[in-house]
């Protein structure tokens, strides 16, 4: 649905050139929620602000559901845009207008016609749960509440994807989750592609298919974002990951010294579950099955978007054999594992 | 106190060159902002970044409202009245007074409104580019609407600058209020009218400053 194609975006001031987008690529699928995040001047705002060419790229291309972007007169960049959706952190709605004629707004701009505009808008409003501030101000309205409108506007006229600039950035946890859940809900009514980026791998975890990281203008890691919360791959992943999920066994807690002990060997591994895995009995049944002892150390259970996901970390011991033969069931059963290497 | 009651033929001098100093402000008012508006418009929408982003008009335009708002108002006056006879006929009287009056607050006008519009965040215009607006669309749907106390405002400021700048041309012969003082007050030491301009002066502007107040406070307040 989204191709973006080796895109570079340079900036040009005065002093300096800021090279903000570095050869990115990245394709994202039609229906797909797909997260984009990174550190505070990554280049996050500036992809995807190259996607509705509010920055027009420096080189590369940009295609939406067959149309390249990059190649469009000014009239046509406007038609296409009409089916951009685009919600942001800060709301961006007009003070001048109700919350109703916010939502009017982008019909008003595609011409369409008075009378299924506005039935159009009631319906956006049921949708986003705001029918009764159809005639407040921006203003009279909470947070959440302004982004509600912020979604309910980009939606107007039935875009083929929505972008998200940092569109809960601005809000509370909870409201966060409201307004995610909300995300969610639309994406699967309406199959609707959704790219939104954040510095909060919180948001990724809740509602995000897929995931890149962007680092110093660099996608430096891109895959599904239960894969990257299993086995982050760079230092910049793991330490978001970090921030939601932790994976280290907090300094604190007294670490075993393992390898050879008396009557055997003692191994220290880090265990992931996803998905059925995370349900199942399975280290009480290498227990019983293999004769080993099996301490946890350490352990950790979550979700991401809708699969449960956890980190174990575990201490085996037993005889050589025992304990290598424990380790294979664990894999054999899909489990992802670490061994975690003495302090 | 002035004994303005026992004299009906001054009571109506008053009148008239109040009526008169009414008409030139709101007729130049309505002028200056039919072309100082779409001028304050074009320097906005015209600056480095913005969506009708052109350096050449801008400074041209930029360069003609300082040249204009550098001479003083009193020589500009003198300094138009070719123009003035051109357009009018004469270069005495309230409708002569109306040219340079205009003339002289369109680039006022048009930073005014300038300052208005570049105090709306950049993030509501990009809201509206991301919607596929167009430019008149971003003006029209967006601008001028969120501008709009701040516009009210610059109105007031405005229409009291005129009244100021009609006195001044009364003294040259404008006709109104000016006029008025300047030929009973100045020329004939008739103190009684001097203090009836200048108190019907302040009266006016107290009123228009009020007036445009209270309308900004009240388009600002549907809003709140
Ligand atoms: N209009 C601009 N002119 C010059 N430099 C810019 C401009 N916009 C962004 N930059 C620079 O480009 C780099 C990337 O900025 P960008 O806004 O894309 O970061 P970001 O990842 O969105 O950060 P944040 O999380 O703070 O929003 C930064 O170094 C920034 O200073
Ligand atoms: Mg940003």
């Amino acid at each position: 649905m989204i191709e973006v194609h080796k895109l570079t975006k340079v900036y040009t001031t005065p002093s300096q050139e800021i090279v903000a987008l570095d050869n990115v690529s990245l394709s994202v699928e039609k229906g797909e929620i797909f997260g984009i995040i990174g550190l505070s001047g990554a280049g996050k705002s500036t992809l995807i602000r190259c996607i509705n060419m509010l920055e027009k790229p420096t080189k590369g291309s940009v295609v939406i559901d067959g149309i390249d972007m990059t190649a469009l007169q000014p009239r046509d960049l406007r038609t296409a845009r009409q089916k951009i959706g685009m919600i942001f952190q800060h709301f961006n709605l007009l003070s001048s207008r109700t919350v109703f004629a916010n939502v009017l707004f982008p019909l008003e701009i595609a011409g369409v016609p008075k009378k299924d505009a506005y039935k159009r808008v009631k319906e956006l409003l049921e949708l986003v749960g705001l029918a009764d501030k159809a005639e407040s101000y921006p203003s009279q309205l909470s947070g959440g509440q302004k982004q509600r409108v912020g979604i309910a506007r980009a939606l107007a006229n039935s875009p083929k994807v929505l972008l998200s600039d940092e569109a809960t950035s601005a809000l509370d946890p909870q409201t966060t989750r409201s307004i995610l859940d909300l995300l969610k809900d639309i994406n699967r009514r309406f199959n609707l592609t959704i790219l939104l980026i954040t510095h909060d791998m919180n948001v990724i975890k809740e509602s995000c298919d897929r995931v890149a990281v962007i680092d110093d203008s660099r996608i430096v890691e891109l895959g599904r974002v239960i894969d990257v919360f299993s086995s982050p791959q760079t230092a910049t992943s793991r330490s978001f990951v970090g921030n939601v999920i932790n994976r280290e066994l907090p300094d604190q807690l007294p670490r075993p010294p393992v390898g050879q002990i008396a009557g055997g060997v003692r191994r220290l591994l880090r265990v992931s579950f996803i998905g059925e895995t995370a349900g199942k009995p399975l280290i009480s049944s290498m227990i019983k099955k293999f004769d080993v002892d099996a301490n946890i150390l350490y352990g950790n259970i979550d979700r991401i978007k809708d699969t449960p996901f956890g980190y174990l970390t575990l201490e085996v011991s037993g005889s050589p054999d025992q304990v290598a033969e424990s380790l294979s069931y664990l894999r054999g059963h899909g489990l992802e594992m670490e061994m975690i290497a003495d302090a | 106190m002035l004994n303005l009651g026992a004299d009906p033929w001054m009571t109506s001098k008053v009148m008239i060159a109040t009526w008169e100093t009414i008409y030139m402000v709101a007729v130049s008012t309505f002028f200056s902002y039919l072309v100082g508006l779409p001028l304050g418009v074009v320097l906005v929408a015209t600056t480095e970044g913005h969506i009708l982003e052109n350096k050449g008009v801008n400074q041209v335009l930029g360069s003609i409202v300082n040249a204009v708002r550098s001479v003083p108002f009193i020589i500009f006056l003198i300094l138009i009245i070719p123009l003035t006879r051109l357009v009018t006929g004469t270069f005495i009287g309230t409708v002569a007074s109306i040219v340079p009056l205009t003339l002289a607050a369109i680039p006022f006008v048009a930073r005014l409104v300038e300052t208005s519009l570049k105090e709306i965040e950049w993030g509501l215009i990009e809201a509206a580019l991301s919607m596929g607006a167009n430019a008149w669309q971003v003006i029209s749907k967006v601008l001028l609407p969120e501008a709009m106390p701040s516009l009210v405002l610059g109105v007031a400021i405005t229409i009291i600058n005129l009244v100021g700048y009609s006195a001044m041309a009364g003294i040259v012969g404008g006709g109104g209020l000016g006029t008025l003082a300047y030929y009973y007050g100045y020329q004939r030491y008739e103190n009684g009218i001097m203090w009836i301009t200048v108190i019907l002066l302040l009266i006016l502007v107290q009123l228009v400053q009020m007036l445009g107040d209270t309308l900004a406070a009240k388009i600002s307040g549907r809003r709140r």
